[in-house]
């Protein structure tokens, strides 16, 4: 097949974050096939080799081995598939050919199984049944893990890339994403992913360019292929003639003043023109980002998603080292508040030892609290970090995924539980921490009041929010259409959940994506949220406009807004009343 | 030279979820100690039995049949026990 083209293409794909950038297309893909070199094994070598071959898969082994090991007692069902991966690293298909290969095309053990693993990648991709599709993860997995260690010292992640190039890839983890070096890379696109999905949500953090979803970029683009990514709209072109590459480079420099001028201010408090001060805060997954979220000025973090550290380590991490990790974090903030949102695994972030075989539905399936109540070791050793940092900064605990009222009951009696045994131990700790819950599951929005009874703050998820309630995955493209934060039947959940925590006096927060989009913003306010969390790259943009509006006047609008039916009715009507302030974007569909 | 005697048997599979991955590497495991090959097969698709990533290729979903053959009388007993493990849905019911 010729790939060799220089046409101008351009493919539409979903705006992961904004901006625009050009460059050139840099494709990566699990293997890191670029970093792997392919040479010739004299006929002598060839035993050599093989061995170097099995001593990475011993190696891969005992690792593996010793995960397995690390693993919590209450985790019989991931053994199994942990042992699963123990197989297949003997497995004939992968092991046995690769041996063959190296012996019969007189290749280096890389290249070799480089090549096998692809060929089984190739075996599975014809499979109609997406549950065996899936497994070739399981494969690749196994063979990543040979593969570093043939590979030794020189690891072939992503964060080894060293040009300025515009990523292509499949997909990107949450934890790929971590390991790019920005000043090394100006954007990426992907094949797969949603508007919000972690992946986006990540990259809106980085800070550079993104397209999403576009079906076929890893096939469409070729290494060193000139790309242009207009992450605003949506779009990447591929190999651009002069002159969309003309039009491009003025839009970049547009695009560079107007995020200059918002950051500008960034610093100043988010007062509206009638004197009502809004509280925003940031949504972060790492440490590493509160540079971010202080620079962009937000006054604490809405949210901290835990999740990172146990996916990072492949394992259950201990107290101390969540301790550690927490610590630094509420150190950097100190006075500034903390929220603290416990264990929200599976569902979108499945960490792969973690992933129960079984589930259909993970979003629907044990995850978040549930998990955590039904493996009460692990939430008992993530909620004594938190009650032990709580004695070095301002903590709140807030508990995900809850959906009746005795979920929230069950978790006060593990709570309990985490404080005796920290007295019991003597260390030093604090249990006069606000306790929240995560309002994400339409059960808990009518039970809002019930619930408003048992806690000391709410902090609606839109995310999760609007996609249980209109029953769609926002990462599936065909439906991504109707995750709509301007519903009014999503509208309508707020409100009542606003209602509930007036008449309860309690605290009400605000987390989701949908308090980072300038456009939910006068619903926002007209519907009487003061406190807001969100990306940290977002509180600039939600500032300047907050600037600009009039709370009473947001609060009048709102009235008129819950008179209409279609989420249609309900933009087209903030778009018009709002066109002054509402930040210029860029043929944004 | 001897013909080789060819010992097979019949299996369906019960579980909902098929034979996916935790079976294939159990049903690998136990095919792994045969004296000649074992293949399974699903319709025209043949596949070696100690491999999991060729079992996986088999698609088998729920209610696939399956025909499990040993190259060696010796290997009856295994067979058997594949069967075995079959039958029983892969020891996933009670979960059902």
């Amino acid at each position: 097949m010729n790939k060799a083209r220089t046409v101008q293409m351009t493919i539409k794909g979903i705006s992961g974050s904004p901006g625009i950038c050009i460059g050139k297309a840099y494709i990566v893909d699990r293997e890191g096939v670029n970093l792997i070199k392919r040479y010739p094994v004299s006929e002598a070598m060839v035993p050599a080799e093989i061995d170097r071959f099995k001593n990475a898969v011993r190696k891969a082994k005992n690792d593996h081995a010793r995960v397995i090991e690390s693993l919590d007692q209450d985790l019989g069902e991931n053994l199994i598939i942990l042992e699963t991966h123990m197989v297949l690293f003997k497995d004939k298909m992968l092991y046995g050919k690769t041996i063959e290969t190296i012996s019969r095309d007189r290749i280096n053990a890389e290249w070799a199984l480089r090549k096998v693993s692809r060929q089984v990648r190739g075996m599975f991709q014809q499979i109609d049944d997406q549950y065996l599709k899936d497994r070739v993860n399981d494969i690749v997995q196994v063979s990543d893990k040979i593969m570093s260690h043939l590979v030794g010292a020189q690891d072939l992640k992503i964060r080894d890339i060293n040009k300025r190039v515009i990523l292509v890839a499949h997909d990107l983890s949450p934890a790929d994403a971590s390991q790019i070096q920005l000043e090394r890379i100006k954007g990426f696109v992907t094949d797969k992913g949603g508007k919000n999905s972690h992946t986006s949500i990540v990259a809106k953090s980085l800070k550079i360019p993104s397209v999403l979803g576009l079906g076929k970029a890893t096939v469409s683009i070729n290494n060193d292929d000139i790309l242009i990514v207009d992450g605003s709209s949506g779009i990447i072109i591929i190999n651009p003639e002069e002159d969309t590459l003309f039009k491009y480079e003025e839009r970049l420099t547009r695009f560079e003043a107007y995020r200059a001028d918002i950051e500008r201010d960034s610093h100043l408090p988010a007062i509206t023109q009638d004197g009502v001060t809004l509280n925003l805060m940031a949504n972060i997954e790492l440490v590493e980002e509160v540079v971010s979220a202080k620079d962009n000025g937000a006054n604490g973090i809405g949210l901290f998603r835990t999740e990172f550290l146990y996916l990072d380590l492949k394992r259950f991490p201990t107290e101390d080292e969540l301790l550690q990790k927490y610590k630094e974090l509420v150190e950097l903030m100190n006075p500034a508040p903390v929220t603290i949102r416990t264990l929200d695994i599976n569902g979108d972030k499945v960490n792969p030892y973690l992933d129960p075989i079984e589930e259909a539905n993970p979003a629907l399936g044990l995850r978040a609290v549930r998990f955590c109540l039904e493996n009460e070791g692990i939430f008992i050793t993530q909620l004594k970090a938190i009650l032990r940092v709580a004695a070095f900064g301002n903590i709140k605990l807030l508990i995900p995924m809850i959906s009746c009222v005795e979920e929230i009951i069950r978790v006060k009696v593990v709570l309990n539980k985490a404080i005796l045994e920290l007295e019991h131990e003597d260390k030093i700790f604090n249990k006069d921490i606000p306790l929240g819950i995560m309002i994400e599951v339409p059960s808990a929005v009518i039970m809002a009041e019930e619930l408003a009874g048992h806690v000391d703050f709410f902090s609606i998820g839109t995310n999760d929010l609007i996609q249980y309630s209109m029953a769609i995955d926002r990462s599936n493209r065909r439906v991504a259409h109707l995750y709509q934060a301007l519903n009014p039947a999503v509208l309508k959940m707020i409100k009542m959940t606003y209602d509930a925590a007036q008449k309860r006096q309690i605290e009400l927060v605000m987390c989701g994506e949908m308090a980072g989009d300038p456009i939910n913003i006068p619903v926002l306010l007209g519907l009487g949220l003061t406190n807001l969390s969100m990306n940290s790259a977002s509180i600039p943009v939600i500032k300047k406009m907050i600037r600009a509006m009039d709370f009473g006047l947001a609060g009048e609008n709102a009235k008129k807004l819950f008179t209409f039916q279609t989420t249609e009715e309900i933009t087209t009507f903030i778009q018009e009343e709002y066109k002054e302030i509402l930040p210029y974007r860029e043929t944004e569909e | 030279m001897n013909k080789k005697k060819i010992f097979s048997q019949q299996a369906i599979v019960i579980n909902e979820m098929g034979m996916h991955a935790r079976p294939a590497a159990k049903i690998a495991q136990i095919a792994m100690e045969a004296v000649g090959d074992i293949r399974l097969s699903n319709g025209s698709s043949v596949v070696d039995a100690t491999s999991i990533i060729d079992i996986l290729t088999l698609c088998a979903v729920k209610g696939s049949q399956i025909l499990i053959k040993a190259e060696s009388d010796d290997d009856r007993g295994l067979v058997e026990q594949i069967k075995a493990f079959f039958d029983n849905g892969f020891g996933e019911l009670e979960n059902e």
